[in-house]
């Protein structure tokens, strides 16, 4: 399989350490608001689709590229493909999307865009990322679904 | 500034409600989403109930719906790749008929008002033109003139001329040619800069309202050869202007955008869960006239209105879909 990879030795990151939770937040009488260091921990273990490694650990996603505006609902992933011409940035950006779309609550609107200058169809891939309706047809497809999922599995 | 009042919330449909549509006469209203279901809905005393619903005959999400002009027949368009066909004949609504062809999602289909005309179109990038006779659906072409996904089709509210918008950021305008009867393009709209999700013919059928991805709604206008205002039309074809452009008031995508035959009212539906009700001012000039939004409703939906239609027969009744699952009917006040 090595040989198809279109990146063979991708550069590795050092993994941030665990959230520490404050006693408010342990505090269920406390209504805390969704931050970036919480979006970061839904999808930072989202596998890359062909390295053994987590979208974290290849620098695809990272903290500081994500901007959450809890009261307007809005919330805005950047990602970075690991080289400018990778074919899966697509694939990416839609476990990316799933991911947020089953783990956040229905009322926020999620944006997942490359980070600009980072891939030479970057906005094709944005446009295609931002169609709901060609995302939720790429849903139905049980093929894409399945490779997605794979994605999205928590290791062991 | 007017008011739009909510009537009725329906709820039914499981997942994302994509598309509604009213019967022709008004009483009854269709919806559409990815249950795979269709509702139709009727008045039972002033309370809107489920009178129908329509199940099996689509094996993926259905995008849209539409009532023939006569009200006898729903067209039915999915994901799986077919547009389906449901007549009541035996009481009761009942897919007689699939129309296959298009090699992926089928997105839009419109009837034209003779009801002789079904139009398609899919993310393959075609539109097709089904000439009915007697129940039997002949396609009579495949139109490739679109570079990307076809979002809407739309016939003219008088002739047989059909309209379509694309995720390639124009719309287009098709004729059959007396010639030869092949359908060709005879006009390409372009100044939206994303994908034109819906258009919507005026009453009069020379005006056409568009919305986008680009969070503006355009109005375009119909320049006849040997018009007297000196647009010059090459091959004496129409030319369409955009005569007009409203930005500022959308925040996100608009899914949809219905010009109201009777009221003359536009309406939208955007991905900021908002809907918004824009009126032409009275005195302007008609070559560039001036829309102004008389209402806006926040959280009119708690998620994205995909798709708003004003009832035909009761001005000021209008019809709206969510991501939420809900269908509702609201009533503008001026």
């Amino acid at each position: 399989m090595s040989e198809n990879l279109e990146n063979i030795n991708p550069k590795l990151y050092k993994k941030l350490d665990d959230r520490e939770i404050t006693l408010e937040e342990q505090n269920d009488d406390i209504a805390d608001e969704f931050d970036a260091r919480e979006i970061f921990d839904i999808i930072r273990n989202i596998n890359d689709p062909e390295h053994p490694l987590t979208l974290e650990e290849l620098n695809v996603v990272e903290q500081n590229l994500i901007e959450v505006d809890d009261k307007r609902n809005r919330v805005d992933v950047k990602f970075t493909p690991t080289i400018p011409h990778c074919s899966m940035a697509t694939l990416i950006g839609l476990s990316i999307r799933v991911q947020l779309l089953r783990a956040l609550p229905a009322r926020f609107k999620v944006s997942v865009e490359i980070s600009p200058g980072t891939h030479v169809s970057e906005a094709a891939v944005n446009k295609q990322l931002a169609d709901k309706e060609r995302v939720a047809a790429a849903l139905e497809n049980s093929m894409l679904l399945g490779v997605i999922n794979q994605c999205l599995a928590p290791k062991n | 500034m007017g008011t739009l009042e909510l009537k009725q919330s329906l709820t039914g449909h499981r997942g994302r409600v994509w598309s509604v549509c009213w019967h022709p006469k008004g009483a009854n209203l269709a919806s559409c989403g990815e249950d795979k279901t269709i509702i139709i809905w009727g008045l039972e005393g002033f309370k809107w109930v489920t009178k129908m619903i329509l199940t099996e005959g689509h094996s993926r999400t259905i995008r849209e719906l539409a009532w023939s002009p006569c009200g006898n027949y729903i067209a039915s368009a999915s994901f799986d790749a077919t547009t389906a066909v449901w007549d009541k004949k035996s009481g009761q609504f009942e897919c007689n008929t699939t129309l296959e062809g298009h090699e992926n999602e089928v997105k839009s289909v419109s009837w034209s008002i003779s009801g002789q005309l079904l139009a398609t179109c899919s993310r393959d990038k075609s539109v097709w033109v089904w000439e009915v006779n007697d129940d039997e659906y002949e396609c009579a072409a495949v139109i490739n003139a679109h570079t990307q996904d076809v979002k809407k089709v739309r016939w003219h509210p008088h002739d047989e001329i059909l309209a379509s918008a694309s995720y390639d950021n124009t719309v287009k305008i098709f004729k059959e040619d007396a010639a030869d009867s092949d359908w060709s393009c005879i006009a390409t709209l372009s100044s939206h800069t994303s994908t034109v999700w819906s258009l919507s013919w005026d009453k009069i059928g020379n005006r056409i309202a568009t919305c986008s991805d680009d969070k503006t709604v355009k109005i375009w206008r119909e320049y006849k050869p040997e018009n007297d205002v000196g647009v010059v039309t090459p091959n004496n074809e129409s030319v369409w202007k955009c005569i007009c452009t409203l930005s500022g008031y959308h925040t996100r995508t608009i899914y949809d955008i219905d010009w109201c035959k009777t009221t003359g009212l536009l309406v939208t539906a955007c991905g900021d869960d908002i809907i918004r009700i824009f009126k032409e001012d009275s005195d302007c000039d008609p070559h560039q006239p001036n829309f102004t939004m008389v209402c806006s409703i926040d959280n009119a939906h708690a998620q994205d209105v995909n798709c708003v239609q004003w009832n035909p027969a009761i001005p000021g009744q209008l019809a709206s879909a969510s991501d939420d699952g809900s269908v509702k009917i609201w009533f503008y006040n001026e």
